[in-house]
């Protein structure tokens, strides 16, 4: 029996007990790898279609495993697998009708998109938006049984597509969107977890769904939600996310001011700091950090050295990088 | 593959627990590393899933486990930290993280004395000497 593998939209067959690794390289198609035994994740790829053993994930994330990410040099495929590199899984696109635009804050506005048909997500996933040729990505913030996708976009002075998105796009124009991806999302492996999430400033948005897909699924462990901003006016959702815990015993929510002094509602600190002052143990705990890459990576570590396991840390930087200047001596393009 | 057939004796990473014990001593070594300012600055990863996965990979050598690594490949992995001022003094806070991780996890003092000997022999390579 042949056995195929399918890599960007290219058939290679293999021998039977052969690695996808391996195969992939004895037919010219370059794959990372380091150790070849399955411990250092260079080799990391994700099946979209096809078996993945547990033999193949051991030492993933939970998160990983569940959408099918294995290690090429530990899966021996014994029947057809579609298989594709971390990043390049994302490519579908889809088209999707802006339904609604609120302001959220001054800074902060809420999208609306109709949700394609075949769609698919997890709360907590993000996905990409196109123009141009460009694209910049964006976490979905409502729950998959909703009709529509929730964007909580912050706009950023001479940002391209934060200000084109708040400022330009009107309700009925259609977006381009790519796949949902990314690892921050629930998972029902321990209703009794408690959870810490972490956010700032549109670092919500994910967890909005996230907290809610966890309700919906049932948690019934303790969810703290830290949510900070430098000032009052970045904050949004406080009372939604106040009626989300009046309603449910098991969650709370600390809004989290760290530059205004006189700031009376919310704690006044950072979030993370905040957040661990509250929780110096964190033993058993999931958490969820999402928003300022140098919040979620302080945070990761923190959490880290305060006792949360790696795997137990579901973390999206929300990576803004400022775009290439022209220089004036580079040959026009 | 190498681990297919192991006829008697066991190897250490066998007793020791095999891939399961090294998933265990990978978060608690790591932690340790991490929070030991004799070494730390040389782990300061950006990412920190993949440096957990490096030291998994340290822990199965070190264990005696399946591995593909040569001294020459320490000695490549290890330069760009030599170059930094790796020396004796890192590898022996090395050694001891790597004890009070398997005491911290009940392994019996004579398999941990294994361990080290595997890991002890790598010195050289490591250092780039
Ligand atoms: C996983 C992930 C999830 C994300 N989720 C969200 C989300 O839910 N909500 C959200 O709001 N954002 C999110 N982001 C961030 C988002 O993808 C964009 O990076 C952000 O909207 C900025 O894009 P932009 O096109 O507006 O800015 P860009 O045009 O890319 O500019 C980036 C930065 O450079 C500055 N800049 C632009 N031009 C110049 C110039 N000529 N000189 C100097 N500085 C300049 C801008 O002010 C801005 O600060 C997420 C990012 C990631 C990686
Ligand atoms: C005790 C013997 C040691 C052994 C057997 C060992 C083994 C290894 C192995 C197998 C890797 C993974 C290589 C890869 O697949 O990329 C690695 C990486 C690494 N080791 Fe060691 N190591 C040892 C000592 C040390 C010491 C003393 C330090 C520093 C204090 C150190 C720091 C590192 C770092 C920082 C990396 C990651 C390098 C990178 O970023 O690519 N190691 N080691
Ligand atoms: S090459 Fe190291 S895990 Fe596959």
């Amino acid at each position: 029996m042949t056995i195929e593998i399918t890599f960007n939209d290219r058939t290679y067959p293999v021998h039977e007990g052969e690695s996808v690794l391996d195969g992939l390289e004895r037919h010219g198609v370059a794959v990372p790898s380091s150790c070849r035994n399955g411990v250092c994740q260079s080799c990391l790829m994700r099946a979209t279609s096809g078996e993945v053993p547990a033999s193949a994930q051991s030492g993933l994330k939970p998160t990983q495993k569940e959408r099918g990410y294995f290690l090429a040099c530990q899966f021996k495929p014994t029947g057809n697998v579609t298989v594709a590199l971390p990043d390049a899984a994302d490519q579908r696109r889809f088209t999707a009708r802006v339904v609604e635009k609120t302001r959220l804050n001054p800074t902060v506005s809420r999208i609306r998109l109709s949700k394609p048909q075949d769609f698919q997500f997890k709360a907590g996933q993000f996905m990409r938006v196109y123009r141009d040729g460009e694209s910049r990505s964006y976490s979905i913030a409502s729950m998959p049984q909703q009709d529509y996708l929730e964007l909580h976009i912050k706009v950023f002075p001479g940002g391209h597509f934060s200000s084109w998105l708040c400022q330009t796009v009107q309700v009925g124009e259609e977006l381009t969107i790519g796949e949902a991806t990314g690892d921050c999302f629930y998972l029902a492996d321990n209703l009794d977890q408690p959870l810490l999430m972490i956010a700032t400033g549109t670092g919500l948005a994910p967890l909005w769904g996230v907290v809610r897909d966890a309700l919906a699924q049932g948690h019934r462990g303790e969810i703290h939600i830290f949510h900070g901003s430098y000032v009052r006016d970045g904050l949004y959702y406080m009372d939604e996310f106040a009626a989300l815990a009046a309603k449910f015993p098991n969650v709370r929510y600390y809004p989290c001011v760290s530059d205004d002094p006189t700031e009376s509602q919310a704690l006044r600190g950072q979030a993370d700091v905040q957040a661990l002052k509250h929780f110096p143990k964190l033993n058993g705990w999931r958490l969820y950090l999402c928003g300022n890459p140098d919040m979620v990576n302080t945070m990761k570590r923190k959490a880290f050295l305060a006792g949360a396991s790696l795997k137990d840390i579901l973390a999206d930087p929300f990576i803004v990088t400022v775009p290439r200047q022209e220089l004036p001596e580079a040959p026009a393009a | 593959m190498s681990q297919a057939v192991n006829a008697a004796p066991k190897s250490l990473y066998d007793r020791i627990g095999g891939d399961a014990a090294v998933n265990a001593a990978v978060d608690i070594f790591y932690r340790k590393v991490l929070a030991d300012d004799r070494i730390n600055r040389f782990f300061e990863g950006v990412d920190m899933d993949r440096q957990a996965a490096k030291q998994k990979a340290f822990l199965t050598m070190a264990f005696g486990g399946p591995h593909n690594y040569t001294g020459a490949d320490m000695r490549r992995g290890h330069a760009h930290l030599v170059k930094n001022g790796l020396n004796d003094s890192h590898f022996d806070a090395v050694m001891e993280n790597l004890a009070a991780t398997l005491t911290e996890l009940n392994v019996p003092a004579a398999l941990i004395a294994e361990a080290a000997k595997i890991a002890e022999s790598t010195r050289n390579d490591v250092l780039g000497r």
